[in-house]
């Protein structure tokens, strides 16, 4: 085989979602799936409690939305938080004020923040790089502004409380997610499964390969005549989408919803949970958010200064691992 | 009536000063750099805590000279060490470098200067009020004002006159051929960093005198400096300037009439802004795509 063809399947692999042979993909998915599935028996063992399984979930959920406009589109957005937030918010409302159904708040939040993302996007569509993640941090701040003034209807600082999941389904096949931690574990995995099976399919589709032909050279995508900007509206859109959907599921879990949860320094967090596992790799969002949610949590149990750790990791990550935890592997194997 | 109309306005004027001060650091940067310094704010309490700390010692006129020289000093080390490291990367990882710079130098005040609020002497002169009748602008006000207008003036004649400000300007446009003509674009990057940085300790000392001091006190007047720069057009720095009296006095204005709305005023700016002219009201075409 000529250099040439060698070069041509070797970058044909890296472009494979996950950039694993197949035998390495199986023994990954296997290891994931499994680990999460039996999370709730062994994380006690560990000194963990289900619930940083879930928020691992969650946050991983987040960060593969935002990954899929910054790693599989090329575009990077600061304010993710924004639209996580909104989710929330839009859950915490809808199950305080409107509803008590767990389904429907999921899905009012989830297209609350979706569609907030969906009118931002058209404005700021022609941005790129730090002028886009400039337009999209201001942009997200406003909501964590609007949630932190309007006190009567948002619980203003002190966040939205006064709303609690529900239970599902009816008498006979009825899942107690309301007190139940596991079982309320297993539904967000279950919901996790959903989604992450919905990105996969749209990462694989003609849509998704032009996203990443679209990042690899956008001049040339744009000379093949792939209309760029509708592309990028529509993958920033989806992305969105589904960080709403894991911002529903945040307040699902703590029953609250914070101002916090619109900052921009959550979107810092779901930036580097992406880059920690691997910014162009499918799973790598997840591994990022289990290393960070399990590293905060430690940290902010050990010490007053936990500031200064997550900085300190932020800069150890783009200074000394850029390519993250599956990046790296990938490098190595290639 | 008339009198609360002046007092907002002379706030606005103020505010605005502060967000131009803060911005224009953030924008020089920014536009020779193509970094978005989240750290810009910590470098502003640096700056006042600095100024607490020196002013003992110097007295306050002497911490009002030295303290935005030494913030230039370590937003130059910073720089060196670690931000010029990611100039050819990804623009992700200048973000999330600033980011954790920011986390790290908050907590790191709040660790040396401690949590709690830290008033700034101001000399007798400056807290006197102007006259009885205007017994809110004290002469610290106007003070405040005139050190902006001298060190924005003094920033554009460099800029305009010095060979090294010329070099700035033609790096923010066309760094490449900047590089080309033999110029060391990276310590020009470097120096143009601490003049960022030396804007910012400038602003903290000077709002460490009306505001005191907090470990986040740059917080608040991040956004709003964002705000300003893509407001006034990115790439543009006479845009940042009157992008940012632009968001201050209207924010001030709109405490006249309905002071809960005052932010949200500079938000509505900013939608208006990338609806109707994207570029931002001084930015040239192009710049910011």
């Amino acid at each position: 085989m000529s250099t040439a063809v060698v070069a041509a399947k070797r970058s044909e692999k890296e472009s494979e979602i996950g950039g694993f042979s197949p035998g390495r993909r199986v023994v990954m998915l296997v290891a994931i799936w499994g680990a999460l599935l039996t999370a709730p028996f062994w994380l006690p063992l560990l000194g963990g409690y289900t619930a940083l399984a879930g928020r691992v979930l969650v946050f991983g959920l987040a960060a593969m939305g935002l990954n899929l406009l910054l790693g599989f589109t090329g575009v990077l957005s600061f304010g993710h938080a924004a639209y996580f937030g909104l989710g929330a918010y839009g859950a915490g409302l809808t199950l305080r004020y409107l509803v008590h159904s767990t389904p429907l708040a999921i899905l009012a939040g989830t297209l609350f923040g979706g569609l907030a993302g969906t009118l931002f996007g058209l404005l700021i569509v022609r941005r790129r790089g730090v002028y886009f993640a400039m337009c999209t941090i201001a942009f997200g701040q406003l909501w964590y502004y609007l949630a932190y003034s309007w006190n009567s209807f948002t619980g203003g600082f002190d966040g939205l409380r006064d709303f609690h999941r529900e239970a599902i389904g009816w008498a006979p096949l009825r899942l107690d997610i309301e007190s139940n931690g596991t079982a309320f574990y297993f539904f967000l995995l279950a919901v996790f499964a959903v989604a992450v099976a919905l990105m996969g399919f749209l990462l694989r589709s003609p849509f998704g390969r032009t996203l990443i032909a679209i990042r690899e050279n956008e001049r040339r995508a744009r000379f093949l005549g792939i209309p760029i900007e509708r592309h990028i509206w529509l993958s920033f859109s989806i992305s969105c989408f589904f960080t709403a959907l894991a911002g529903t599921l945040y307040a699902l879990l703590n029953n609250f919803a914070d101002p916090m949860a619109l900052h921009y320094s959550l979107s810092g967090y779901f930036v580097v949970m992406t880059v920690i596992g691997g910014m162009r790799t499918f799973w790598g969002p997840l591994l990022g958010a289990a290393v960070f949610v399990i590293l905060q949590d430690y940290i902010s149990s050990m010490t007053v200064n936990w500031m200064s750790f997550i900085g300190a990791i932020f800069i150890f990550v783009v200074l000394f691992f850029p390519r993250g935890l599956l990046g790296t592997r990938r490098r190595a194997a290639a | 009536m008339a009198q609360v109309i002046l007092f907002n306005v002379t706030n606005g004027l103020i505010i605005g000063a502060f967000y131009v001060l803060m911005a224009l650091g953030l924008s020089l940067i920014l536009n020779l750099s193509n970094v978005i310094n989240f750290a810009h704010g910590n470098f502003l309490a640096l700056g006042g805590y600095l100024a607490f700390t020196l002013s003992p010692v110097l007295g306050y006129w002497g911490a009002l000279l030295v303290s935005p020289l030494l913030t230039a000093l370590i937003g130059l080390a910073v720089e060196r060490l670690m931000v010029r490291r990611i100039y050819n990367r990804d623009p992700v990882y200048s973000l999330l470098l600033t980011f954790g710079l920011a986390f790290v130098m908050q907590d790191a005040a709040r660790y040396i200067w401690g949590p709690n609020g830290l008033p700034l002497g101001l000399p007798d002169v400056l807290s006197q009020p102007i006259t009885q009748e205007l017994f809110f602008v004290t002469w610290y006000r106007v003070f405040m004002v005139a050190i902006v207008i001298v060190s924005v003036a003094g920033l554009f004649a460099f800029l305009r006159y010095t060979r090294v400000g010329l070099r700035i300007r033609a790096g923010t446009f066309d760094l490449e051929t900047v590089a080309t003509l033999g110029i060391n674009v990276r310590n020009l990057r470097t120096f143009n960093f601490a003049v960022g940085c030396m804007l910012a300790g400038l602003s903290g000392v000077l709002a460490a005198g009306q505001i005191g001091l907090n470990p986040n006190m740059g917080d608040d007047l991040l956004m709003p400096s964002f705000i300003a720069i893509i407001v006034g057009g990115v790439g543009s720095l006479i845009g940042t300037l009157f992008g940012g009296l632009l968001i201050g006095m209207a924010a001030a204005l709109t405490t006249v009439v309905y002071p809960s709305a005052s932010e949200a005023v500079i938000y509505a700016i900013l939608m208006a802004v990338l609806l109707l002219r994207p570029r931002g009201l001084v930015g040239e075409e192009g710049m910011m795509s």
